[in-house]
């Protein structure tokens, strides 16, 4: 555990990114397999399962501390997170422990067969054996927050240097669903084969935006400069569902969705075409609502994701279908190296022959002969119920992560309104004790009505300076959230807006967020209900 | 009927009637008595002033011409019948707790104060008193300073291993206070110590006050960045970002203050390290500086004011929250250094009429202004 509340300590130190990576090669160099592992999977995302209730451990942090609730409570405001909170709170440790990572893990699991008091005699102990570094990432473990300033890339650039693998096969190799506990760094590292795991996905190819504003759009001519000829490209609508990889291998299926999770059972009306498939395919698409043919707005499959269990009304209501865009595996054959159009043409022969035409869809290639008429048909895109239009490269590969150059997404205009600040709250992490979380009103007649809550989009020196305002500017606490003079004025862009019930100004807006500072508009000019509502 | 405090909260500042003066008042007054020179405590525009004589001449720096009687801890003034007496506070150099008495009636005024004997400035001496007016910056539980000690030992490595890898060291704090601290405390067999003009020209004022310091290098327009790589530079926080600064690339920068304990407060500053190092008391000391003065009342002025007056309550203090304008201005804390053209920026800082707000360590938190509202 030292060695790894270390690393947490070292990569917090610094900005740099070869220091990182240093940092993260002398972890991998210095700790023993089974650790290597249990680092990998929490840096990937792979939080344990949380063992105690964080309600138990805050009264327990509590009482060790002796203070009160209302304090713990004030404290955790200052500092934006519980995992240090509780650090900063507990008495200076008595005993110290030679834990490995891999032992406290395990303890940690074990945890569930436990009576509480067991527990709580278990977690004392703990505390007082670690220090305060150590006590630190040991309470991101427990209380599964765990999420560390240093990119999933970084991590597989140090394993790639010191394992001479490269970076596309270990980033390969860690995806999927592998615990740490079965997963070994001998299986990881080995060759060939040997530790595929059939279910494993494919990192996905993320496109890069082509930048715009409202206020500047890129012009055919741009495009030629920076894109080349439009023949080398091949066009298809941004859709806006959700990302997945589907797998059929060995006679079993599997849907990933982007975050990494499985979401096979997620989806059950796409089971069937995908049982079909012949073994060895893996898909890239996106999975929409649609009804009668057409896509539905996303807000409808949003109702879907996040339940447990999916009624019958559910599945009535928004079934799903998939909108294929690319063909991974074929005949068991890894393919992303042949060319998007190779790609494209073995896609549309294993569409052909599937029996599930409504259910298994294929994203049409949009006819253009030059960047003039291109961006003419971008125009549509909101009555295609489109985002606006992907843009690949014919001869690319289909490559591993977020990478400019071949995969291009060229968005429509993003709705926005002036909007009024009236309420503020802290934020957390970086942002701890700074107002940073804000909620907007719109005018309706004399009064402002708030229908949004944003937090990104400032930069750092505005959130100062929003923050100061905050402070001197507050009428009303009720507990976090601050009443704010009604003063500041934002534009706030939006990707969608739908009718709310749940909500005081009657709408809800998907994707929110700051996209400038308004200091040039005084709060009188702000935008009305009424132009909200139109954009509806 | 209930007599006049001898002390009350106005809004030029805390004043006592019977005497005729303020102390730390933030408004033009007759007479000021001044705990420290701290921007938001000593401000410019009274007609007399009383001060430690340690602060003379950072004080007379910092505000120009000034009709200035300083004394020595201890030493007693009177004025109107009333006693006016200095003791050490511990938080910079010169800087005092007011005690004012009358009738045997005590009451003492804080200004900004810590426990730890920093080496430099006369260590706090708790005095007995009926009321206490104090200052909680940091009257959060999670503010616990570590020895400074130890604090020293991890900057000494940090410096020693930029040193070695041909890394320039850029240690940030407060111009008075935490920079001579800093300063006294450097492993001077690794290097040597230079400085920004602002930080300088406090050296200078102290030096000119009998303070004996170590030996400091003022960067000028001919320091040149291969000279400065195997020392440490002492900068002011309004140097962080600025072209003076990067002027010195390749560089490692690490900032001195007791917000830095927070991970979050760290990130912001994107410094490479934070060192957790205050001039002010934290939990534990504020908590035992206010139980060793037997105080009957106690009216906290900044910081963390609301919550930490609560809790004195809670645990059996008579505690009152107090608004003043102490804590200084949270927009100047971090703001980037007036955008000074490039070229003119190295010997800006030995233009000596530029001083930097600072203390402001008693701000991010939302601090006096808190109070305010």
């Amino acid at each position: 555990m030292k060695a790894f509340a270390q690393l947490f300590l070292s990569l917090d130190e610094t900005n740099k990114t070869n220091e990182k990576v240093r940092v993260l090669k002398e972890y991998f160099l210095s700790v023993p397999d089974t650790d290597k592992m249990h680092m990998l999977a929490l840096f990937t995302g792979r939080k344990p399962k949380r063992q105690i209730n964080a309600t138990l451990v805050r009264t327990w942090a509590m009482e060790m501390a002796h203070i009160p609730v209302w304090l713990f409570e004030e404290s955790y405001q200052v500092v934006g997170d519980l995992a240090e909170t509780i650090t900063l709170l507990l008495p200076k440790s008595t005993n110290s422990s030679n834990k490995t990572l891999t032992e406290w893990i395990a303890e940690i699991n074990q945890l569930g067969a436990k009576t509480e008091e067991e527990r709580k005699q278990w977690l004392i102990s703990s505390w007082e054996m670690l220090d305060a570094q150590e006590r630190f990432v040991f309470n991101k473990l427990l209380t599964g927050g765990f999420r560390i300033g240093v990119s999933q890339n970084l991590v597989v650039k140090a394993l790639a240097d010191i394992s001479k693998l490269d970076s596309a096969t270990i980033t390969h190799r860690i995806m999927g669903n592998w615990s740490p506990e079965e997963y070994t760094f001998e299986q990881l590292m080995a060759e060939e084969g040997a530790s595929d795991d059939i279910s494993r996905p494919y990192p996905f190819f993320l496109a890069y935006p082509i930048q715009e504003t409202s206020e500047k759009q890129k012009s055919p001519d741009e495009l030629q400069l920076a894109l080349g000829d439009a023949g080398e490209w091949q066009a298809e609508w941004k859709w806006d569902g959700i990302r997945a990889q589907m797998i059929k291998r060995d006679d079993k299926i599997f849907i990933w969705s982007r975050g990494e999770d499985l979401a096979t059972e997620k989806f059950p009306e796409l089971h069937p075409f995908l049982m079909a498939l012949p073994n060895g395919t893996v898909l890239d698409g996106e999975i929409l609502s649609f009804q009668n043919g057409l896509p539905m707005p996303f807000n409808v499959l949003q109702t879907r994701i996040g339940r447990k269990n999916l009624s019958k009304k559910i599945l009535e209501e928004s079934p799903v279908a998939v909108i294929a865009y690319d063909c991974l595996e074929y005949a068991g054959e890894d393919i992303r190296n042949k060319t998007q159009s190779e790609r494209r043409e073995i896609l549309e022969q294993v569409q052909a022959e599937t029996r599930h035409p409504e259910i298994f869809r294929i994203s049409a290639l949009i006819d253009f002969k030059s960047w003039d008429e291109l961006s003419e048909i971008r125009g549509q895109s909101r009555s295609m119920i489109a985002e606006g239009i992907m843009l690949k490269r014919k001869s690319a590969a289909y490559q591993v992560g977020r990478r400019r150059g071949d995969w291009w997404k060229w968005k429509i205009d993003a709705l926005s309104i002036d909007a009024v600040m009236i309420y503020a709250q802290k934020g957390h992490g970086r942002r701890a004790d700074l107002y940073t979380d804000y909620t907007f009103a719109v005018w309706d007649g004399d009064k402002l009505v708030p229908f949004a809550k944003a937090y990104s989009g400032l930069t750092d020196e505005e959130i100062r300076k929003v923050d100061n305002f905050v402070k001197r500017n507050t009428l009303e606490k009720f507990g976090p959230v601050r009443t704010v003079k009604p003063q500041l004025v934002f534009e706030i862009g939006f990707e969608g807006i739908n009718y709310s019930t749940r909500h005081k100004s009657g709408v809800a807006l998907r994707f929110p967020r700051i996209l400038r500072w308004r200091t040039d508009k005084p709060m009188e000019e702000a935008d009305t209900l009424e132009t909200l509502r139109a954009l509806l | 009927m209930a007599k006049k405090p001898l002390l009350e909260f106005t809004d030029k500042g805390i004043y006592c009637a019977r005497g005729s003066f303020y102390i730390d008042p933030w408004s033009p007054v007759d007479d000021a008595v001044i705990t420290h020179a701290h921007s938001d405590h000593a401000r410019a525009g009274s007609k007399r002033y009383l001060a430690h004589r340690d602060s003379e001449q950072v004080l007379r720096y910092r505000l120009g011409e000034i009709q200035l009687q300083t004394v020595g801890y201890g030493e007693k003034v009177m004025k109107n019948g009333v006693e006016i007496s200095l003791y050490p506070a511990g938080h910079v150099i010169g800087s005092a707790q007011i005690r004012v008495c009358y009738q045997d009636e005590v009451w003492v005024v804080s200004g900004d104060y810590k426990m730890e004997n920093d080496g430099i400035s006369t260590p706090f001496e708790p005095v007995p008193c009926h009321h206490f007016i104090s200052e909680c910056t940091f009257g959060m539980p999670v503010y616990k300073w570590k020895p400074q000690v130890e604090t020293f030992n991890e900057i000494n490595s940090w410096w020693r291993h930029n040193a070695a890898n041909e890394l320039a060291t850029v240690i940030v704090g407060y111009s008075l206070g935490k920079a001579q601290r800093i300063l006294q405390n450097l492993d001077l067999s690794i290097g040597k110590v230079y400085t920004h003009g602002v930080i300088e020209n406090t050296n200078e004022a102290l030096r000119r006050n009998g303070i004996v310091l170590n030996e400091t290098h003022r960067i000028t327009v001919d320091t040149t960045k291969e000279e400065v790589r195997k020392g440490i530079i002492i900068a002011p926080p309004s140097a962080v970002g600025s072209p003076w600064m990067r002027r010195f690339n390749p560089y490692d920068f690490g900032y001195c203050s007791g917000w830095m304990s927070i991970r979050g407060a760290k990130r912001r500053r994107a410094a490479d390290r934070g060192f957790v190092l205050s001039d002010h008391a934290d939990w534990d000391g504020l908590i035992s500086a206010i139980d060793a003065t037997g105080c009957e009342k106690v009216y906290l002025t900044h910081g963390y004011t609301a919550s930490f007056t609560r809790y004195l309550n809670e645990i059996g203090f008579d505690a009152h929250e107090v608004h003043t304008l102490y804590g200084g201005d949270e927009l100047e804390e971090e703001a980037p250094p007036k955008s000074s053209p490039e070229g003119r920026t190295l010997n800006d800082s030995s233009i000596g009429t530029e001083v930097d707000n600072d203390d402001k360590e008693a701000s991010p938190s939302g601090g006096g202004l808190e109070g305010a509202i």
